[in-house]
């Protein structure tokens, strides 16, 4: 099995603090992290090649310092790793990086399956997965939150979650799937894993190592654009309700009932 | 990349406050931008008085000059699984046709699916002009693939300039693909749409960082105009059986209905009470519940006001509620008429969930709680004391144990 796992490098959610005055990051002291869907994206992949044999490319594009994160995935256990990094990248929209991602996996020959969390915490938009299947040319299934291989390794049978339920999908290989938190534990990385990490050595690939055309990386590949930014305003309109807690609950009662609500 | 004009800059800083990303810091009394932490937004080139800054490689077009102007009309993708139109549905329909008439142009509704045919006329009646039907009993399940295939597919023939659809699981996961396909931008879990004041471009509003900024995206260079709307956040019109369309029935070429994948079931979770992001009460744990046994007066609270059971991360992490009940940025966002938060700090990314409720209850020992910012009501005080008061305060009123 030829399996990859596309992994983001996030600021850490914990460590980024926010000044609301001037509506800007404060970016001391902020740690880049892999985006927490993406570890459950990287046991999937690991779990299906401890189950199948084969081997786990882990892909990222990113800034050269993104190679931390392939480490990582490494010392999980990931047999290889590549960044895909060049300042023509910058500014990259969900569509410019599904072409960028796409060139750099068919760079890596063939695929088996391709495995993404469900979306990055730093964006959220939960379309680079299934725009990269399109780009791949494979099915795909979003929101897996369980997963098991079918009789005779011919594919997947999968559980896609969604509002109210689930649909029971089985895919035959190759296949992308985008993952859930829900879907499994990540393991630990090992020592051995970490020694093994640490001494790797992590191609970085430029624009024109992937073949890339100009026009579709980058801010010049990305139809969409930030037209304007501001901070949210949340409306001022706080009313206190003082006293012991039965005069709060009372005061409550009294408002909601005012408000027609019981 | 952002390039610097070092004969223009005086190092004023007016580019350095504006950028969000932190991105830009004044060495020797000119602008020096760190490429790595840039996104290329273009707020710095905006504010420069000077007009020392200049991003470079903006006016390379992605479709390589497309003709916009062969693009007309407003699309909403309806969605309608187990008998039921998803009510994002008809909140899209209600902005589309306020797009549509800003555009003076017409809106259209897709409906895919077998058996569907009825109920085009629904659409007609909330704001829809014409409806395209493709009705299949290879569309009985929803398959990701074939979906997008044939909205592709349709989108290429009849020309749209915007396409809107819910920010669902499904939309979620069908939509990318068709904007992939189709070679143009989308832009994720909009909560604003509006046309721009010159000419036709759509400007999509969605929060970014967890809700700590709100970023308005266009795509100017390629069409159609893609983007998924949040459930809850747009208002529906009300049904008018006397507006009048066409339904127009599309039958999809045989290629087009092949899917790689193959649902063999469709599961509907039988929730206790109505759904969370449909329900009018919303009764929220946070953390400051303390005690899962306190979850059962949270319940029981819900269940006497005929209300939702809602959740922070933190305890659902918790596993106090299912994951289905976390409202926020990585769970789903309610508008209710009331939304009560018992034990709820009201970080930035659950607020980015609720803040769009009519009331806003907040009970909390810590007055300087953030969530008291948005609250319509706040009661400082601990969650032990309070809700076993209020639950049979209410229960009494609601006639109802």
């Amino acid at each position: 099995m030829d399996i990859v796992v596309c992994i983001k490098q996030v600021p850490d959610a914990a460590s980024v603090k926010w000044d609301h005055k001037t509506g800007t990051l404060i970016r001391d002291g902020v740690q880049s992290v892999i985006n927490p869907f993406d570890y459950n994206a990287i046991e999937a992949a690991l779990s299906l090649r401890d189950e199948l044999g084969g081997k786990v490319t882990a892909v990222t594009m990113g800034p050269p310092q993104a190679q931390d994160a392939i480490r990582e995935a490494m010392s999980m256990g990931v047999d290889h790793g590549v960044v895909i990094s060049d300042r023509a990248f910058a500014g990259a929209d969900t569509l410019a990086t599904t072409y960028t991602l796409s060139r750099a996996i068919r760079k890596l020959g063939s695929v088996d399956a391709v495995f993404c969390g469900k979306q990055a915490i730093d964006g959220d938009t939960a379309q680079v997965g299934p725009g990269l299947a399109v780009r791949l040319g494979l099915p795909c299934v979003t929101c897996v939150g369980e997963m098991e291989i079918m009789e005779g390794g011919a594919g997947l049978r999968v559980k896609r979650m969604c509002e109210q339920g689930y649909d029971v999908v089985e895919v035959g290989f190759p296949v992308l799937l985008t993952v859930l938190a829900s879907l499994n534990t990540p393991r630990v990385p090992s020592l051995k894993g970490k020694m093994r990490a640490r001494k790797a050595d992590i191609p970085l690939w430029s624009a024109e190592d992937i073949g890339a055309q100009k026009d579709k990386i980058g801010l010049a590949g990305s139809p969409t654009k930030v037209f304007s930014t501001h901070i949210p305003k949340f409306e001022a309109r706080r009313e206190m309700l003082p006293g012991t807690a039965e005069e709060q609950v009372d005061a409550l009662v009294d408002k909601l009932k005012e408000a027609g609500i019981i | 990349m952002v390039v610097v004009d070092l004969e223009k800059c005086v190092g004023c800083g007016e580019c350095e406050d504006v950028c969000t990303f932190g991105a830009i810091s004044i060495v020797d009394e000119k602008a020096v931008v760190d490429p790595d932490t840039c996104t290329l937004c273009g707020a710095c080139e905006e504010a420069c008085p000077e007009g020392a800054i200049e991003i470079e490689g903006e006016d390379i077009s992605p479709a390589g000059g497309m003709d916009l102007d062969a693009w007309r009309g407003v699309w909403v993708v309806a969605e309608f699984r187990h008998d039921r139109f998803a009510p994002v549905t008809f909140e899209l329909l209600g902005k589309g046709r306020q797009l549509a008439d800003d555009l003076e142009t017409d809106l259209t509704a897709v409906l895919m699916g077998s058996g569907v045919g009825e109920y085009a006329e629904s659409l007609i009646e909330r704001g829809a002009d014409k409806v395209l039907v493709v009705d299949s009993p290879r569309l009985e399940q929803f398959l990701d693939d074939v979906y997008a295939r044939i909205l592709a597919d349709m989108a290429q023939k009849e020309k749209p300039e915007i396409i809107l659809a819910g920010a669902t699981a499904m939309g979620r996961a069908f939509i990318p693909q068709v904007a992939t396909i189709l070679e143009t931008g989308l832009t994720a879990d909009c909560t604003g749409l509006e046309i721009a004041p010159e000419g036709r471009d759509l400007l999509q509003t969605r929060p970014a960082f967890g809700g700590n900024l709100m970023a308005t995206i266009i795509c100017d260079s390629t069409r159609p105009q893609m983007a998924t709307v949040r459930p809850h956040v747009l208002k529906a019109m009300e049904p008018d059986a006397s507006r009048q369309g066409e339904v127009i029935k599309i039958d999809p070429h045989e290629d087009l209905l092949k899917s790689n994948i193959k649902v063999l079931e469709s599961v509907m979770e039988e929730a206790e009470g109505p759904m969370l992001t449909e329900a009018e009460v919303v009764i929220t744990a946070g953390r400051g519940v303390e005690n899962p046994k306190n979850i059962a007066l949270i319940e029981k609270l819900a269940h006497c006001m005929e209300g939702g059971v809602g959740a922070t991360r933190a305890v659902t992490d918790a596993e106090w509620l299912p994951g289905r009940c976390q409202i926020g940025q990585t769970g789903v966002t309610v508008s209710p008429k009331l939304y009560m938060g018992f034990g709820v700090s009201g970080a930035i990314q659950h607020l980015v969930g609720m803040q769009g409720s009519e009331i806003i209850v907040a009970v909390n020992k810590d007055p300087d709680a953030p969530v008291f910012d948005v609250a319509t009501y706040g009661i400082v005080g601990d969650v032990k004391d309070i809700l076993p008061l209020l639950v049979r305060r209410i229960c009494q009123e609601r006639g109802n144990d």
